[in-house]
């Protein structure tokens, strides 16, 4: 069934691979047009630094690579590749795939410079790999519809509410979603978690510490109900991809989406202008609860097998440097993590930047904190619940049973 | 008689005879068994360890099927496939009756034929977005058909009580042109002298099919069968590529949990895929002992 793509590491596997003195070899999926320009300024970059290093660089396609990099890890390792931090990156430390790299983050100093992204990089106290670029979450919303509507940007759950209510008077449905992926469910579930219960009961969560069926958990599903049984969310939502509900968005359908801030371009290239949107924190629900933020973070890391170390240093110390993390940056329409990058002009980066600077903590989001297997699990529960919220109990009966399981 | 074979003749010459079929299947048994048998053995041994694909495997014995026995999505998975092998074998008769109506000779008739082919030809990825599209809700010719109808707004493929019946639909599209081929080329052979004789006697219609043609497609039924069932059981890339399982893996079958559990990014559970393709290894080893028997009887009586 995997043939194709198993056939295409294979491939890769036989043809890429050999390396010579002084070449360092990448291995990444950088595939989309935004971030493959913005590789290429950085390898440009660091060639110039580097001139005697030369670079053998194979980008992947994005689906394609997370079933490839398991291969060419244990068969044929490059020099450097790109993976996610969090626990998305712990499969590889424990199987001893990736290189410690903890040296590199103590002779640049990066714990001070790299600061937001220390813990989603540690594994037992110890360092994988190198940020160079994070983007925010939050609710994106139509500026024009809100100022028709009287609508002000809400800032607590009852505002929300209010605001969701007056939406759906006026015709049209509150919030854009796509839940095919089942991933937008969970940008959904951590929000809601982060800000009724906070970010240590969310991590504790996450890390498979409590049980689904903690009232606390079940506190959460009571908020999402309050959203969902009254018809918020588009009513296909499981039918579609979260770029299909832009098209709603984008005509005035549905003028809220919690998203990612790559949403942005997409939003713009359905021929909104910049300034008929508008973006804000996720609200307060729990008065008193220190604001935590998603905020996944991107990577790259050294493979334990590689043949290039040296080099591969060299490579990830340049990519920690504030000047690489600000050009990159720049194209990929991202923040950088490194704290003493330039500020970029844009304004919905501007505003993610201050809400992730004055953030009480950084999650990575639900499907990089929680185990794979348990992610997969949990959020075709959370689709579950938007279609059919009374099911809530036995969702979460099913979710624990798994977490039994999993978190062994 | 005495051995006419000199005694100087090498080994070769005197067992050529004995060797030289081995010799010829030999390539084709080689790859068989690399393919083929061994690997079937490798999954039954896999499905008993819990492995990562990256680490090192723990025997956990039995501990997959247990697991399997309460486990809601293997059920539902379960049930599904058996909702395939039941409606896709509608494709069997259907191609039947699109055989006998383009059985015919009037002008233009290969065009016909060969635009009632068409859906068997393009990729099975082909076909699942076209009916993606056809079901999409809002913009979707049969969504807009049936609000027109009936005023509702239904999204099959994110309604559990759809979803499977809209992937089969999709499924029987192209499954029907194959069955109806394989009909087209059985009614070619169809001895006109015995039709003939039971017009005379009075056979038309339903008696003359069912008496006189049907007996005589029994080869073609019987290979349309075998695909059919085959083709039910290894619905994996219209799921794949219509729902990916969904809305939450209501839509799922055997062949696609084993892959979700086993290869795609949310599994790498080796063990327990591989027990999933035990039981679907042995669902199809019921209907493979069928056609064996059915096809060594045959041989015997022929």
């Amino acid at each position: 069934m995997n043939s194709f793509k198993a056939a295409l590491a294979l491939g890769y596997a036989l043809t890429v691979s050999t390396a010579f003195a002084g070449e360092l070899v990448i291995n990444s999926d950088q595939s989309d047009p935004a971030p493959k320009k913005a590789m290429e300024t950085l390898l440009e970059g660091f060639k110039a630094a580097n001139p005697d290093v030369t670079v053998k660089w194979n980008n992947f396609d994005h689906e394609g690579y997370k079933s490839a990099i398991r291969n060419f890890l244990t068969a044929d390792a490059p020099d450097v590749v790109s993976w996610y931090s969090g626990n998305r990156m712990a499969p590889f430390v424990k199987a001893g795939l990736f290189e410690d790299v903890t040296d590199l983050w103590t002779e640049n100093k990066l714990d001070d410079q790299l600061k937001s992204a220390v813990k989603s990089m540690e594994i037992d106290g110890k360092k994988w790999g190198i940020p160079y670029s994070y983007y925010q979450w939050g609710i994106y919303y139509r500026k024009d519809i809100f100022e028709k509507e009287g609508i002000t940007p809400p800032k607590n759950w009852a505002e929300l509410i209010a605001a969701c209510e007056k939406i759906k008077a006026a015709g049209m449905t509150p919030f854009a979603i796509g839940t095919k992926a089942l991933w937008p469910t969970g940008g959904w579930f951590d929000y809601l978690d982060l800000r009724v219960n906070g970010y240590e009961f969310h991590m504790d969560l996450t890390a498979g510490k409590v049980p689904y069926t903690d009232p606390k958990v079940k506190a959460v599903f009571e908020k999402w109900a309050e959203l969902v049984k009254p018809g918020y969310f588009l009513e296909n939502h499981a039918a579609i991809d979260w770029q299909d509900a832009i098209p709603q968005f984008v005509q005035g359908k549905a003028p809220m989406y919690l998203m990612g801030n790559f949403a942005v371009a997409a939003m713009v290239d359905g021929g909104l202008k910049a300034d008929q949107i508008g973006f804000l924190q996720f609200p307060e629900i729990t008065a008193g609860i220190p604001m935590a933020e998603d905020a996944p973070t991107e990577s790259f890391h050294i493979p334990s097998g590689a043949k290039n170390k040296e080099d591969a240093r060299k490579f990830l110390a340049y990519l920690a440097t504030p000047e690489a993390q600000t050009k990159m940056n720049e194209v990929l329409g991202q923040l950088p993590v490194n704290n003493q990058s330039a500020k970029s002009n844009d304004p919905f980066l501007k505003a993610g930047f201050e809400m992730l600077a004055n953030a009480y903590a950084l999650a990575q989001f639900y499907d990089r904190d929680a185990p794979a297997e348990m992610a997969k699990v949990g959020m075709e529960g959370f689709q579950q619940f938007m279609v059919k919220p009374d099911n809530v109990d036995t969702i979460l009966e099913r979710l624990e049973k798994a977490r039994g399981r999993i978190y062994k | 008689m005495s051995s006419t074979v000199p005694a100087t003749s090498s080994y070769w010459k005197r067992n050529q005879q004995r060797l030289a079929p081995w010799l010829f299947l030999a390539p084709g048994m080689i790859m068989f068994s690399i393919y083929v048998i061994i690997p079937i053995f490798e999954s039954i041994w896999i499905s008993f360890y819990d492995w990562d694909g990256l680490g090192a495997k723990t025997w956990i014995g039995m501990a997959n099927y247990v697991e399997l026995l309460d486990d809601e999505a293997f059920y539902t998975s379960l049930k599904n496939n058996i909702l395939w092998l039941v409606l896709y074998l509608l494709a069997v008769p259907a191609g039947l009756a699109v055989a006998l109506f383009l059985n015919q000779t009037v002008a233009g008739i290969r065009l016909y034929k060969s635009l009632f082919f068409f859906p068997f030809v393009i990729s099975q990825v082909v076909v699942g977005l076209i009916f993606t599209w056809f079901y999409a809700p809002d913009f979707g010719l049969l969504s807009a058909l049936i609000k027109a109808v009936s005023g509702e707004n239904i999204a099959i493929l994110a309604d559990e009580r759809y979803v499977t019946l809209g992937i089969i639909a999709a499924g029987l599209w192209p499954q029907i042109a194959y069955c109806m081929i394989l009909y087209l080329t059985g009614l070619n052979n169809i001895n006109p002298e015995q039709v003939e004789a039971a017009r005379m006697d009075g056979a038309k219609g339903w008696s003359l099919l069912w008496n006189i043609v049907l007996p005589q497609l029994g080869p073609a039924t019987f290979i349309a069968i075998v695909v059919t069932v085959i083709g039910a059981l290894r619905s994996f890339d219209l799921v794949s590529i219509m729902t990916d399982g969904g809305p939450y893996g209501s839509s799922r079958v055997l062949s696609f949990y084993m892959y979700e559990q086993a290869l795609s990014e949310y599994g790498y559970r080796m063990g327990y895929g591989a027990a999933i393709a035990v039981v679907l290894f042995m669902i199809m080893m019921v209907f493979i002992t069928l056609f064996i028997v059915r096809m060594l009887m045959q041989e015997r009586n022929a």
